[in-house]
């Protein structure tokens, strides 16, 4: 079958890519352009650990289909450090020991990122309706509530 | 119908490791040629943090800074043999081994320092921040950096050391069937507070508050962080987990994470950690094994506290809406 022609913005770089018709966007990001940041945890959209932002919302990569991105701007994880400067969610989560395997932290801190950019001083319900979709085997979630509510203290700090 | 109220505690000890025909662990360590030190195992990182553990041991006990030494945990192919990391053995048994080649390490390191000192190895320390100093004349010192250089290019000495933890097998006793599977144990108390709704079933838990008793915390960060992961893992399999919800029948397993019911970060039970260090006597730097053990004590406290509740035993888990309903509507009947 023919490859479908997929461009996108990908944490500011245009991207180009052929790719067989009914690939998920996690497999074009990950096997096709080299964007390991997501991570394929659960294929059925149940674990959250593949999360990336798309024009701004948060989407599963897992069932998204590459094709239906064309002109999107995507972000991921590994985009938002800025010179080697840490982003301030990924400062906390370092800081509060919010992650032990690492296997859903990419797609924590993207829902992480959504909440702050569209509420900046979230309440800690907001923080875990904000983190629901996202299944964490390790921490027993309290560290990544306490990062989450860090790294909106330490924007609000930086914003005053 | 009402929500009922009940506390519940429960009190553990957990073995570190297990024993079934020995349990060994092995390491290697060695010097790069600028004095950075490389530990190789075969044991492997989940995520608990090994790793860091393992140089840290290795940085004590050789007396250099943690950032100066690498942990490759290589493969089972390649590396020096362990069994595996399971049963909260691998901080123990890898640490200890660790602990040994570090030291036959730090020996060849102080050999060829007091070479280049004229001086007697015994006369020498660390300061730990990558010099060896001549006792009593600290004025007197070289570098580690400078003393890997000469071992590699002018003495001609490799700064590596080899250990082996084993705990040997251990048989019953013929008569008794006594034996000794571990040799160091970590404890653990939990007191649990739950409410339980008679009407669905439901229960929700309130409170935990854990001691631990873990010899010593060799990282108390990262320590915390298996605790409160632990505790809340604690609570799921009290409540919400398994594969086999009909045991032995494996009807109505879950098949994935639409079927398979983990509580998310709304359930949350404010938990409350308390760490006492009591340093083993066989544990590298007196630690013992933190990571199954913090997982278990919840369980029967919150068991309790569901018989506190509503006065009937469950006893088995997990403890669902249904079985609660069944429990209570046995109860009636009688």
């Amino acid at each position: 079958m023919a490859k479908v022609p997929v461009q996108f913005t990908l944490n500011g770089s245009d991207k180009a890519e052929f790719v067989d018709s009914g690939t998920t966007l996690l497999h074009a990001l990950r096997d096709k352009i080299g964007d390991t940041s997501p991570k394929g945890g659960c294929h059925q959209g149940t674990c959250g650990a593949c999360s990336v932002i798309i024009d701004g919302e948060l989407r599963l990569s897992c069932l998204t289909l590459a094709e239906t991105c064309n002109g999107a701007t995507i972000s991921t994880t590994s985009g938002l450090s800025e010179s080697g400067v840490l982003h301030p969610l990924q400062r906390a989560f370092l800081d509060t020991f919010a992650t032990q395997c690492g296997f859903c932290t990419p797609g924590m801190i993207m829902a992480a990122k959504v909440l702050l950019d569209h509420t900046p001083n979230p309440s800690r319900d907001e923080v875990v309706e904000a983190l629901s979709g996202n299944i964490c085997r390790c921490t027993g979630y309290e560290p990544i509530i306490q990062a989450v509510l860090t790294a909106a203290r330490s924007n609000s700090q930086n914003a005053a | 119908m009402a929500i009922r109220r009940g506390r519940g505690v429960a009190a553990i000890n957990y073995p570190t490791g297990m024993n079934l025909g020995g349990d060994p662990t092995q390491a290697l360590v060695h010097s790069t040629p600028t004095g950075n030190f490389m530990v190789t195992l075969s044991s492997v990182d989940l995520g608990q943090g090994m790793k860091q553990i393992m140089a840290q041991i290795c940085a004590e006990t050789i007396g250099v800074p943690t950032d100066r030494v690498v942990v490759d945990t290589a493969d089972t192919d390649t590396g020096p043999h362990c069994m595996g990391t399971f049963a909260s053995r691998g901080t123990h048994r890898a640490g200890n081994a660790v602990i040994q080649a570090a030291r036959e390490a730090r020996q060849v390191m102080l050999e060829v320092a007091a070479e280049e000192l004229e001086v007697n190895a015994s006369d020498l320390e660390t300061d730990g921040q990558g010099n060896i100093l001549v006792k009593g004349a600290p004025q007197k010192s070289i570098s580690i950096f400078d003393v890997a250089l000469s071992a590699h290019f002018k003495r001609g000495r490799s700064i590596s050391g080899r250990g082996m933890f084993l705990i040997p097998r251990s048989y019953p006793e013929k008569e008794t069937g006594a034996m000794k599977p571990s040799t160091c144990y970590a404890h653990a108390c939990t007191v649990a507070e739950v409410e339980v709704d008679d009407e669905t079933g439901e229960v929700t838990v309130l409170t935990v508050k854990n001691v631990f008793e873990i010899g010593r915390a060799l990282n108390p960060k990262m320590v915390e962080q298996q605790l409160v992961g632990g505790s809340w893992m604690g609570i799921s399999h009290a409540l919400y987990e398994t594969t086999e919800p009909y045991y032995p029948n494996r009807d109505h397993g879950g098949t994935d994470f639409n079927q398979y019911l983990m509580p998310g970060p709304g359930d949350l039970a404010e938990t409350e950690i308390i760490v006492l260090e009591r340093p083993s006597a066989d544990g590298p730097y007196g630690a013992k094994g933190p990571g199954e053990m913090c997982a278990n004590p919840q369980i029967p406290a919150v068991a309790n506290a569901v018989f506190d509740a509503i006065g009937v035993r469950i006893d088995t888990l997990p403890i669902t809406p249904e079985r609660i309903l069944r429990a209570l509507k046995a109860q009636a009947a009688n």
